[in-house]
């Protein structure tokens, strides 16, 4: 018979994280990590990996190390993700097979420019007729090239890490836009929650900073281009925001239920003790005004941790320094905290380490780990010209030290994508 | 352990669209017959690559918008088209409460390129050294927003939000014939583990790309015309794909009630998996997934094949219906409507769940494989082997 202590305000396993993996533009491992984004150093730099004529936006947070320079996406996205397990599962004690479900968050594959250029060398002077991707057919059917099939199966980046990880079944790979890490997350809860298995594995990655990317979202009017000095260009909550710098990055998290990670002796870093979830209709990039759905993703999240909003003591916000999702946070959090949020301190990451996008849900998942386990919150850099709409104690420019028992994490993403956790302390 | 029993999870709309047609009901008509059903395959449109085409589909039917179908290409439009089908058929569709609460697992995989931008730049780079100063020129002059959006895989359930007002939840999985099975897996986990009590499942698939065509192209892995019936096809080569647009509505047994809904049949399990394809490897776990889900051998079992058609593949997939299906009877999804990736999963629980509830007889879809049915089936077995990785399979029971 489990113990009470074990399970949940629902009578759910409860699951909490027992290993923990990071890497960012700020560099690779959870400590270097947290001092430098606790030390409110930003990761943001001048684009090098690729030519950035015609460009308005010159910045982002690439990982240009642990030899994530590679070509392709697929490539830097599996060597991202590599890192973090490794890590992750070093932190968690755990040898050898993993043995439970993964759960990735990782961008959509498709074929880069250099893999489309490699193979119009091989264009014939015969080929005149139809789409570059006719002839591309007439070109394959005739001299078949395997690692271009390869690098474009979605499946490609899970099937290598549970090979490598000897993770179980058949591996998840999902897209929530930017909500995607935090989905990873909630899935791994679920399948433990019931009782599907004791333990999963949640990666979220994302090393998709290439010119097509940056080009795509300057076009949707996303990004920054406040380009020099790039560290201070995501500037979250501020009234000169002007967009999100893309980044890279990856985040891995060994979840397990309490009754296993006790059994197994393993140290706890936290608890995810609820997540929440809720589409929006309004728009394909753009949040319903009223905030709605944001503010029905937050209670959702608060309801399965059995919280009320008062027992929240910190938030780290979704806070892309976008104008739009900063104003939308913002009001989503106002209606739900109401006069209780003067009192909350809420930063963003983002300010430092820009949108890890895929990732983002992740990396935050951890930093709020850390900042239970710290008892420092990590401050929102740049905050130099606040927003007067904008009334939130954003943690200005340097870390406080603080303890809280219980975050809110939020993840808003394009394609009406709301995803919220609440993460707490270990009860142990 | 949850001690609690589980909820059943029932299936209580479709939405189909497939080269054969739109809709359940023109899906049935055809199926139900004894006739032979004469597969729609054309061979001319990306020669030599035969593939079974979308059918001529009016929009306007289930997006009404024409402001929302411009922000799609064909791959979006087709999975919204049959996710609004689903809602109709269950009874959802002007459901705004339902609807509002209902959960969505979109087994996606990517959109539509801009054939047009792409070839401009190759054409372009080949006259030119600076690839990556004309790659930027060309991107930032030629590259529409809303093309961009019609790539993004999670876009396919951002729409059918936008379309349909389905917001409980979305999540989008991906991972080509794998993520049919994981998406239906979780929404039936969820229903039973009481967190959902209803949720659109479902994906979309079209054949009719030569930007997706020239992927699988690239280990040479489709067939060329004239198509060798499916499981002859066991050298090399091997898959014909077929445009489809599936969505399902799951539910509770209870929720299903509680709102007089028809309930076409009972899904009693879901697993998937993956590993490697050696034969013994391969064996073992299809074994393991059929013990799991504790199939027996019987003669009320339709089975549904989910056989990309890829020789090795099919022919490890040929061993395991021998060994634990000799006594029921194989229909082959893509003899009929060709392979759908990611939709494939989908289509064979649909088509299970419309033999089950008519207790229809279908007659056989593949040469070689499919013989005719001694009986009417009350259990359905629907496999899911992918072309390159992931197995799954699905039971279904006459509820």
């Amino acid at each position: 018979m489990t113990s009470p202590a074990f399970k949940d305000h629902m009578g759910r396993p409860i699951v909490v994280v027992t290993g923990m993996g990071v890497v960012s533009s700020l560099g690779e491992g959870l400590e270097e990590n947290w001092n430098k984004l606790s030390s409110g150093i930003s990761g943001i730099h001048k684009i090098e990996r690729f030519a950035t004529n015609e460009l308005s936006t010159l910045i982002c947070g690439s990982v240009d190390f642990i030899g994530a320079e590679a070509n392709s996406i697929v490539d830097r996205t599996y060597i991202l993700a590599e890192n973090t397990t490794v890590e992750a599962l070093a932190d968690a004690e755990i040898n050898g097979e993993f043995n439970g479900p993964l759960f990735l968050a990782a961008p959509p594959a498709e074929p880069d420019w250099e893999d489309r250029f490699e193979l119009a060398g091989e264009l014939r002077a015969d080929q005149t007729e139809g789409s570059v991707y006719r002839k591309f057919l007439d070109i394959l059917h005739d001299k078949p090239k395997r690692s271009f099939f390869e690098s474009s199966q979605f499946g490609m980046v899970s099937e290598r890490l549970a090979d490598k990880f000897g993770t179980r079944g058949l591996p998840v790979t999902l897209s929530t836009a930017c909500a995607s890490g935090a989905t990873a997350i909630q899935l791994g809860v679920e399948a433990i929650q019931q009782g599907r298995t004791d333990r999963a594995l949640a990666v979220a990655t994302d090393g998709s900073v290439n010119a097509e990317q940056v080009i795509r979202f300057s076009l949707l009017s996303a990004l920054s281009t406040q380009n020099d000095p790039p560290e201070k260009a995501s500037k979250p909550f501020s009234k000169d925001r002007d967009g999100f710098v893309i980044a890279e990055g990856a985040a891995t998290l060994v979840l397990e239920s309490l009754e296993a990670a006790t059994a197994r002796g393993a140290k706890i870093h936290g608890v995810i003790k609820g997540c929440g979830e809720k589409a929006d209709h309004f728009h394909r990039t753009r949040s319903s005004p009223d905030a709605a759905p944001a503010m029905a993703a937050i209670h959702a999240a608060l309801d399965d941790a059995g919280l009320k909003p008062e027992d929240i003591g910190y938030i780290n916000a979704h806070g892309t320094s976008t104008p739009e999702n900063d104003k939308m946070e913002y009001l989503a959090l106002s209606n739900v905290f109401g006069e209780s949020l003067n009192s909350i301190p809420v930063s963003s990451n983002k300010s430092m380490i820009g949108h890890t996008l895929t990732a983002a849900g992740a990396v935050e998942a951890i930093f709020s780990v850390m900042t239970i386990k710290t008892g420092t919150l990590p401050p929102t850099i740049n905050y130099d010209n606040p927003d007067p709409a904008i009334e939130l104690d954003v943690v200005p420019n340097v870390k406080r030290e603080m303890q809280v028992t219980s975050i809110l994490s939020n993840s808003f993403g394009f394609g009406g994508q709301n995803a919220c956790l609440v993460i707490s302390a270990s009860p142990t | 352990m949850n001690t609690k029993s589980k909820n059943d999870v029932v299936i209580t709309g479709i939405g189909l669209v497939t080269s054969l047609g739109v809709g359940v009901k023109a899906h049935e008509e055809l199926l139900n017959g004894s006739n032979p059903i004469t597969p729609v395959i054309n061979d001319q449109l990306i020669p030599p690559y035969p593939l079974h085409p979308m059918p001529e589909i009016d929009w306007n039917d289930q997006i009404p918008r024409r402001g929302d179908q411009r922000q799609m290409g064909n791959w979006q439009k087709l999975g919204v088209y049959a996710a609004g089908l689903a809602l109709d058929d269950a009874g959802f569709k002007d459901d705004a409460d339902g609807c509002s609460t209902m959960d969505m697992i979109v087994c996606g995989g990517g959109g539509e390129r801009d054939s047009d931008v792409d070839t401009i730049i190759i054409e372009e780079s080949l006259k030119r050294n600076d690839k990556d100063v004309l790659l930027n020129e060309k991107l930032r002059t030629e590259v529409r927003p809303t093309l961009f959006l019609s790539q993004l895989s999670n876009l396919l359930a951002g729409n059918i939000s936008i379309v349909h007002k389905v917001t409980g939840s979305s999540r989008t999985f991906m991972g080509e014939e794998g993520s049919g099975v994981s998406a239906i897996e979780t929404a039936v986990a969820r229903i039973q583990a009481g967190s959902s009590t209803h949720c659109l499942v479902g994906g979309a698939f079209v054949a009719e790309r030569e930007d997706y065509l020239y992927v699988i192209e690239a280990i040479n892995a489709l067939e060329t015309s004239p198509a060798r019936p499916v499981w002859q096809r066991d050298d090399e080569r091997g898959i014909v794909f077929g445009s489809a647009g599936v969505f399902l509505v799951l539910e509770s047994k209870e929720h299903a009630i509680a709102r007089g809904a028809k309930i076409y049949v009972t899904i009693d399990g879901v697993l998937g998996d993956a590993g490697s394809r050696d034969e013994a490897s391969f064996a073992k776990r299809m074994a393991k997934l059929n013990s799991d889900l504790n199939i027996s051998d019987e003669a009320n079992t339709l089975v549904l094949s989910g056989t990309s058609g890829r020789s090795q593949a099919m022919q490890f997939e040929k061993d395991y219906l021998k060994a634990h299906h000799s006594n029921g009877t194989v229909r082959t999804t893509s003899a009929i409507f060709g392979h759908a990736l990611e939709a494939q999963f989908p289509l064979g629980l649909a088509l299970g769940a419309i033999a089950l509830k008519n207790g229809s007889q279908f007659a056989p879809f593949a040469k070689d494989m499919d013989a005719p049915m001694s009986q009417n089936a009350t259990k359905a077995v629907i496999t899911s082997v992918g072309h390159h990785r992931s197995e799954g399979l699905a039971t279904l029971s006459k509820a």
